[in-house]
């Protein structure tokens, strides 16, 4: 089994939650923490060997199983209807159901307590729309802290496209440069020209969570792993997670997820299958949880978290509504390369940026399905 | 021993074919099993379909022709875009660092090989010392050292320059000088489409500030390598020559540019492809930037290959630009050694000459 792990935490639950199985059915399993997920998979998927079981990241998975790489054996689990449907569905290839997802995370925003009081904001000034978002960051700002904070990339800004009503692909269709993407961008254009928007990258800080952290951002819109970074690195930071404001096209997220790929053809897939079931069980999930701060993926088991966890719930309520970022096969060196004009957001021209989107989108798309 | 060899010649010399063969062996089994059969099985990725599922030998790869050489090279899209801002960035990283280090490194070596200078250890250790530490080591701390209130910006405020925010900076440097003239926008002329499908107007952005510090961090570590390729090679040169230039009448600017520096031509050959090989290979580096970030201006060929194959996994497009990379690699060297091709040989003494031969051709294997 190879992992992408985030930490000792998390290999170490996992080799636990293996061996726990191990014993049950009188297996061995290696778990194998990857340096490079993308790069040992890769060289042991060419070279006849790949692991039987490992980590699939959701902007991975369109790309392997077009490529004939993962054996979709998710819709044979006894548990596959207990899966969030936007996952399944981020999981889907070509209507078939491929990979048990094993967790999920959406994004949500964060808050420094300290800093909202400092301010005189109350609970009741949490945004809950782009006005309230633009007043509380406005607010929030000082000589020494900016106001919000997020990378500068597509897994970010999007979730204001969305809310603006735009969508990349809707059904068979590029629509990058419609109106509701245009107009998110121009939000997010607003807020760093009132200059109580600034990037992680000008903060000196390597991501959103750092910049947090660190306090220079009172807020940020990041996942549920805020919670392991800031617990480890900066654990006198008091903040709260609340869902992320809605904008005039309504609510929308970012749900990211992994699953457990089994290779295609594998000699012991049933072996593997059954240790996939183990692992999906609620309770497994939930030890998860425990350990390295996951959201368990079925939706009893997310409402089981929800309720353990209280201050995470945003997160659980955030994928109700919650999409998957755009993610078919070759998708990704066009959000690169989408990501890479978004670092000239500052002073480019929505439209223009959206519609080399468009055309790269289109080419990639056509590629993809032709 | 001469006539040692010659008067054994008879008997010993018959199995001499069959000798050479066996003991030539290993050295040809490993060369062909670890480079030659590589390079063979990357050229056949590079025209066929494999997607790096099973062994490109099987029946699922297929020949594709040029399909994965055009999709970078001539067809309009992200592809081609992605591999002419690579080629872009490598180019001004290349025509920036080589020179660069080669001045440097030779400076530093005339400098070492003065007879007055004390503590020579000292310093031929303390120049050397970059080159011998891991790359990733390196480019760790140069990451520390430009951040925005990093070292760098903090010996910049002294001076009372506000340093830019080096790695977050995706600006050209050429760009950044036009917008001192008020030239933000492309000119017209220049708005147009140029080779590889991006405009003449990126092509002109030059270097990024991101890229300046990489380049600084190149000169940095590999001018202490060449440095001592330039120190043997001055030690080579007898003290009777020098003595002879000053009898000339020579000065100390005329001895080395019309004494010291041809001498060390040959050594100047091996520096220059040396340089212009690890600069266009650069890969280390981008890594653990984040891949090309800011805004792709660090993007280069063989990043942009590991990345094609392992993360889009379009392993005919990765190997396809391994081997333009190769191509260009190649005739830049050989444009570079037809520049440098002794043009006087005849006038001047046989003997450095041959030495320039030699180690062309030792280069040339380095190449290969």
């Amino acid at each position: 089994m190879l992992i992408g792990s985030s930490g000792d935490a998390e290999t170490s639950a996992v080799q636990a939650a293996a061996d726990a199985w191990g014993a049950e059915t009188g297996n061995t399993v290696e778990v194998i923490a990857a340096s490079d997920l993308n790069q040992q998979l890769g060289q042991g998927f060419s070279g006849n060997n790949p692991p039987d079981l490992f980590y699939m990241g959701w902007d991975q998975f369109q790309t392997y199983a077009s490529n004939g790489y993962l054996e979709p054996y998710a819709d044979s689990l006894s548990n596959a209807d207990q899966f969030y449907p936007a996952l399944k569905d981020a999981f889907t290839y070509d209507g078939k159901f491929y990979c048990a997802p094993k967790d999920f995370s959406t994004l949500g925003l964060i808050i420094n307590t300290d800093m909202w009081a400092a301010a005189g904001l109350t609970d009741a000034d949490i945004p809950t729309d782009w006005d309230g978002l633009t007043a509380a960051a406005t607010k929030l700002t000082t000589a020494d802290t900016v106001g919000l904070s997020f990378g500068q990339e597509y897994a970010r800004i999007g979730v204001f496209m969305n809310q603006a009503g735009g969508k990349l692909v809707d059904g068979d269709s590029i629509t990058a440069s419609s109106q509701g993407n245009v107009d998110g961008l121009k939000y997010v254009q607003s807020l760093i020209s009132a200059g109580v928007l600034k990037f992680p990258p000008q903060l000196e800080a390597g991501w959103g969570g750092e910049a947090f952290g660190l306090g220079k951002a009172a807020m940020v819109i990041e996942g549920p792993w805020i919670n392991g970074a800031l617990k480890n690195d900066y654990p006198d930071v008091k903040y709260v997670a609340a869902e992320l404001p809605a904008g005039p096209g309504g609510s929308s997220t970012f749900t990211f997820s992994n699953c457990w790929g089994i290779p295609v053809g594998s000699p012991t897939l049933d072996v593997t299958k059954s240790l996939v079931e183990y692992l999906t069980t609620d309770e497994q999930q939930l030890a998860f949880s425990e350990a390295f701060g996951v959201i368990p993926s079925t939706e009893s088991g997310a409402a089981a978290y929800a309720e353990k966890f209280p201050e995470n719930a945003s997160f659980v309520a955030g994928n109700d509504y919650a999409v998957s970022p755009v993610a078919f096969a070759g998708a990704s060196a066009v959000l690169g390369d989408f990501n890479a004009s978004l670092e000239g957001l500052a002073t480019a021209d929505a439209a223009t940026l959206l519609d080399a989107l468009q055309g790269n989108l289109e080419a990639a798309y056509t590629k993809a399905n032709g | 021993m001469a006539t040692m060899a010659r008067s054994r010649r008879g008997g010993i010399r018959r199995g001499e074919t069959r000798y050479g063969w066996l003991f030539t062996a290993p050295s040809i089994v490993i060369i062909g099993v670890f480079l030659i059969l590589p390079i063979a099985l990357a050229a056949w990725v590079s025209v066929s379909n494999w997607n790096g599922l099973g062994s490109p030998l099987g029946g699922r790869a297929q020949f594709i022709g040029a399909e994965n050489y055009a999709s970078v090279l001539t067809d309009p899209g992200l592809a081609q875009k992605d591999f002419g801002t690579s080629i872009r960035n490598n180019l001004y990283y290349v025509l920036l660092v080589v020179p660069l280090q080669t001045a440097l490194a030779l400076f530093l070596a005339v400098q070492m090989n003065r007879a007055i200078l004390r503590g020579r250890g000292f310093f031929r250790t303390a120049f050397y010392f970059p080159s011998v530490t891991s790359s990733i080591a390196i480019t760790t701390v140069f990451i520390f050292l430009f951040t925005a209130s990093g070292t760098i910006n903090s010996i910049l405020a002294w001076l009372g320059i506000n340093g830019p925010n080096w790695f977050a900076d995706p600006s050209g440097v050429i760009h950044n000088l036009l917008a001192g003239v008020g030239v933000t926008s492309p000119p017209p002329v220049l708005d147009v489409i140029g080779p590889l499908g991006i405009t003449w107007w990126e092509w002109l952005s030059g270097p990024s500030v991101a890229m300046c510090a990489l380049i600084t961090l190149a000169v940095f570590t590999t001018s202490g390598t060449f440095m001592l390729l330039f120190l043997a090679a001055l030690q080579n040169i007898g003290a009777e020559i020098d003595e002879a230039a000053l009898m000339d009448g020579a000065g100390a600017f005329r001895k080395f540019f019309s004494v010291t520096l041809p001498m060390l031509k040959p050594t100047l050959f091996t520096v220059l492809t040396l340089g212009l090989i690890g600069t266009w290979q650069v890969f280390d580096q981008i890594y653990l930037t984040g891949g090309g970030a800011p805004g792709k201006t660090l993007l280069t060929p063989a990043y942009l290959a590991y990345q094609t194959s392992f993360k889009d996994l379009q392993w005919g497009q990765g190997a396809a630009i391994a081997f333009i990379l190769f191509a260009i690699i190649v005739a830049l060297t050989l444009l570079q050694r037809w520049i440098l091709r002794d043009r006087d040989a005849k006038v001047r003494t046989p003997k450095p000459a041959r030495a320039a031969r030699v180690t062309a051709a030792v280069s040339e294997g380095d190449v290969r």
